[in-house]
């Protein structure tokens, strides 16, 4: 077995400063706190940068296929930027799930727009959704698909819906777009207004079936990447929450003194530190087995996702607390951050789910 | 690998080629074997030459001892000798003369110094650097009177890394000299310290006009506190590695063994710690990745941090996975082991010595304070002794 490379290769770190600057310019934290107040808020552009003049879209899909032909470590860094900024970006519903889904159909034409970002995708399922089996709620009826499928993210902004689907021989999985007869999309109000949810109706929709018999592969596999990267943005996202803290807590003053210097604060800090450093590990160490391809990866899957998902809940907590009265205003953006980690704490499985999962994939039964 | 990693590969390959077959590893006598090693530079290769090393970065050390260890060679007894090699030798490297490189670091390698560690004392456990113990200048030599306590191995040990105050008109941390101490002098006396498993892991020493060369000083008079915390941060990192995943097993294999043990809020809590485990194991090896070659810094502090909550944590649960088997005990006898072993023995000595875990080598809420201040750029406690002389400090 190889060893894992858990440190950033030189190119890791140029992309991440490309996203980082693209962020800072264009996804200030005061731009994205209007989506709270205007949910039709803007950052198409944004995404059309990210995903198509950066060509991050196509970051997963080989080059023979219209991407850039590189993997989940690449993909790592981009969704540690997209948490770091609490980017309204759908590079996880789009670049990596609906991706992930088609590129294991061996589907072609859907991908190549996906990839070069001319088009947006959405892998429709609850964003919910645990890795392992799938059961669809959409069903082939005599004239298109028919069913219902709540809460699936990024829908009314893709182009596309992958929609896995309950055939007769078992599931399907089949291209729609959204703007088909038959569809009705209606956006829900999500507790995370930087990554908006939806409710899709089918009522006899023409599909296209792009499977070719894959598709209980495909969305396993759209999920097990889906929750690899999903740890790499709660780390961004509880790297932020620290740093932020630790910058206000040297600078606030109660008692004559800077709060930081109380052990009270600065013990939790240190602990803080020690988790977040170890979610950055351990997504690492997710991103990377992925990356070989190697034999544990559902392992190293379930232990990101069972770690950093309470990482990050843990440090947007701290970051509204050790703030004290100013983190729970409106105005500062640690409720951002909140809210981005508390809806990817239940996002593709919770703790709770990837721990119960680990125990059959370690051989701990109940 | 680069053009010149893999020239240093094939060169120690070359060299690793010469000893064993100057030294039929399964005939050698082992510390015969491990002097020809030192002599060859593969002892850490990381070292200067000379010194048994290479000057190459220490992550070709790995394949070295791959190589020896699938020829059946005598290996170093880095266990037995945990202080030495994990403290004392890097120390040296760090801080001492040619000459004392050249007289020390051999005999350890091989075997034939075991070192142990004179550093904290009754009066001076967290405020380390507030320790009482003196050395007066006597000729060429050093005059040692005081008391030291939780020293592993000091029956067994043929040289200490002592820390002592050597001037105490200047401010606490100002006045401290660092040595390594003679324990075969007279003047030491060892005394075995029981702890709460019942064992004696530990001592206290009795330094009584012990005489310590000034040969035997490591780094300046004075500077004795920059050179022990390069032995700290080692120590933390000694103790961090591998410990949590090899408790958790013995859980886990409990788990599989016996069923009737079994209770589904058990499960979900073995998982948390198994994840734990598992995220420490790979902070760890980050850790490594980064620190490839040099000193580690004070991020070492978080590896010892994590490691007591977890050891405390997952031996706690192991008990109350055992339920009635876990209020029996294995052995109160008094015991000297000579190797530290957290892992070993049952669940409730595991329980028991894992509260050690959170105290020695710093206790956790120094550490805290570690991580706070010279990682995070907190700002640092209070400090009512930093500018008064040692001996005018209320005591």
């Amino acid at each position: 077995m190889t060893t894992a490379n858990l440190l950033y290769t030189d190119t890791e770190d140029a992309l991440r400063d490309t996203v980082r600057r693209l962020f800072a310019e264009r996804c200030k934290p005061e731009a994205v706190v209007t989506l709270y107040d205007h949910p039709d808020a803007d950052f198409t552009g944004v995404w059309k940068t990210l995903a198509a003049e950066l060509g991050l879209a196509g970051l997963l899909v080989p080059e023979s296929l219209g991407g850039a032909g590189a993997s989940t470590r690449e993909a790592a860094v981009v969704m540690e930027e997209i948490g770091r900024a609490v980017a309204p970006v759908p590079f996880l519903s789009s670049a990596v799930l609906a991706t992930v889904a088609l590129l294991k159909t061996g589907e072609t034409q859907t991908l190549r727009s996906l990839a070069d970002g001319s088009t947006t995708g959405s892998l429709t399922i609850p964003l919910s959704t645990p890795p392992g089996a799938y059961t669809a709620t959409v069903r082939v009826g005599a004239s298109g698909l028919i069913g219902r499928v709540s809460s699936v993210a990024d829908a009314n902004t893709s182009d596309v819906l992958v929609v896995p689907v309950s055939g007769p021989d078992g599931l399907e999985l089949h291209t729609v777009a959204r703007a088909a007869a038959g569809m009705k999309v209606t956006p829900a109000l999500p507790l995370d207004m930087t990554r908006p949810i939806a409710d899709v109706e089918f009522s006899a929709v023409a599909s296209t079936r792009v499977d070719n018999g894959a598709a209980e592969d495909a969305v396993a596999e759209a999920l097990l990447c889906g929750a690899v990267l999903l740890a790499s943005e709660q780390v961004g996202v509880a790297q932020w929450c620290l740093e932020t803290t630790l910058g206000y807590v040297k600078e606030r003053k109660q008692f004559g003194r800077a709060v930081g210097s109380f052990q009270g604060l600065k013990h939790r800090l240190a602990d803080l530190w020690l988790e977040v450093s170890s979610a950055g590990a351990t997504a690492r160490y997710a991103a990377d087995t992925y990356a070989r391809g190697e034999a544990d990866t559902a392992t190293a899957a379930g232990v990101a996702q069972a770690y950093c998902s309470d990482i990050a809940v843990h440090a947007a907590e701290e970051c509204i607390q050790q703030h004290g009265g100013i983190g729970m205003t409106w105005e500062y953006p640690a409720h951002l951050y909140l809210k981005r980690a508390k809806s990817d704490q239940l996002a593709l499985g919770t703790a709770y789910h990837h721990r119960a999962r680990l125990a059959e994939l370690i051989d701990l039964p109940m | 690998m680069t053009f010149d990693e893999q020239a240093i590969a094939s060169d120690l390959d070359a060299r690793v080629g010469q000893l064993l077959a100057a030294h039929e590893p399964a005939q050698a006598d082992p510390q015969e074997f491990l002097g020809a090693r030192f002599d060859a530079g593969l002892a850490w290769v990381q070292f200067p030459e000379g010194h048994g090393g290479l000057g190459v970065p220490q992550s070709f050390q790995e394949q070295v001892n791959a190589a020896l260890n699938a020829a059946g060679a005598p290996e170093p007894a880095v266990a037995k000798n945990g202080i030495g090699f994990g403290m004392a030798a890097p120390t040296i490297a760090a801080f001492g003369t040619e000459e004392q490189k050249r007289t020390f670091l051999r005999p350890l390698y091989i075997g034939e110094h075991i070192y142990c560690q004179l550093f904290s004392e009754p009066g001076a456990g967290s405020d380390f650097a507030s320790l009482a113990t003196r050395a007066v200048r006597d000729g060429d030599d050093w005059i040692v009177n005081g008391q030291k306590v939780w020293t592993s191995n000091a029956q067994n040990a043929q040289m200490a890394i002592l820390v002592a105050r050597t001037d105490p008109n200047v401010p606490k941390h100002a006045g401290l000299t660092y040595f390594l101490c003679d324990m075969t002098d007279p003047g030491v006396e060892v005394r075995p310290l029981r702890q709460i498993t019942g064992e004696a892991e530990f001592n206290e020493v009795f330094l009584t006009d012990v005489r310590v060369p000034d040969a035997n000083r490591l780094g300046a008079q004075g500077q004795g506190w920059q050179v022990a915390l390069t032995t700290l941060n080692n120590e933390r990192v000694a103790i961090g590695s591998g410990v949590p995943t090899a408790m958790i097993g013995k859980v886990a294999a409990a788990w599989r063994a016996q069923p009737e043990l079994r209770n589904p809020a058990m499960l979900d809590e073995l998982m948390r710690l198994w994840v734990e485990s598992e995220t420490t194991r790979l902070t760890g090896e980050r850790l490594r990745q980064q620190l490839v070659s040099g000193q580690p810094g004070p991020e070492g502090s978080a590896m010892k941090l994590a490691l007591a909550r977890l050891t405390q944590a997952i031996s706690g649960l192991e008990m109350q996975l055992h339920g009635e088997a876990g209020l029996r005990y294995d052995d109160w006898t008094l015991r000297r082991p000579e190797i530290v072993d957290f892992i070993g023995r049952g669940p409730g000595y595991r329980y028991l010595r894992a509260k050690g875990n959170s105290i020695e080598g710093g206790t956790s809420e120094i550490l805290r304070n570690v991580i706070a201040e010279r990682v995070l750029g907190l700002p640092p406690e209070h400090r009512v002794d930093k500018d008064i002389a040692w001996k005018d400090l209320p005591r």
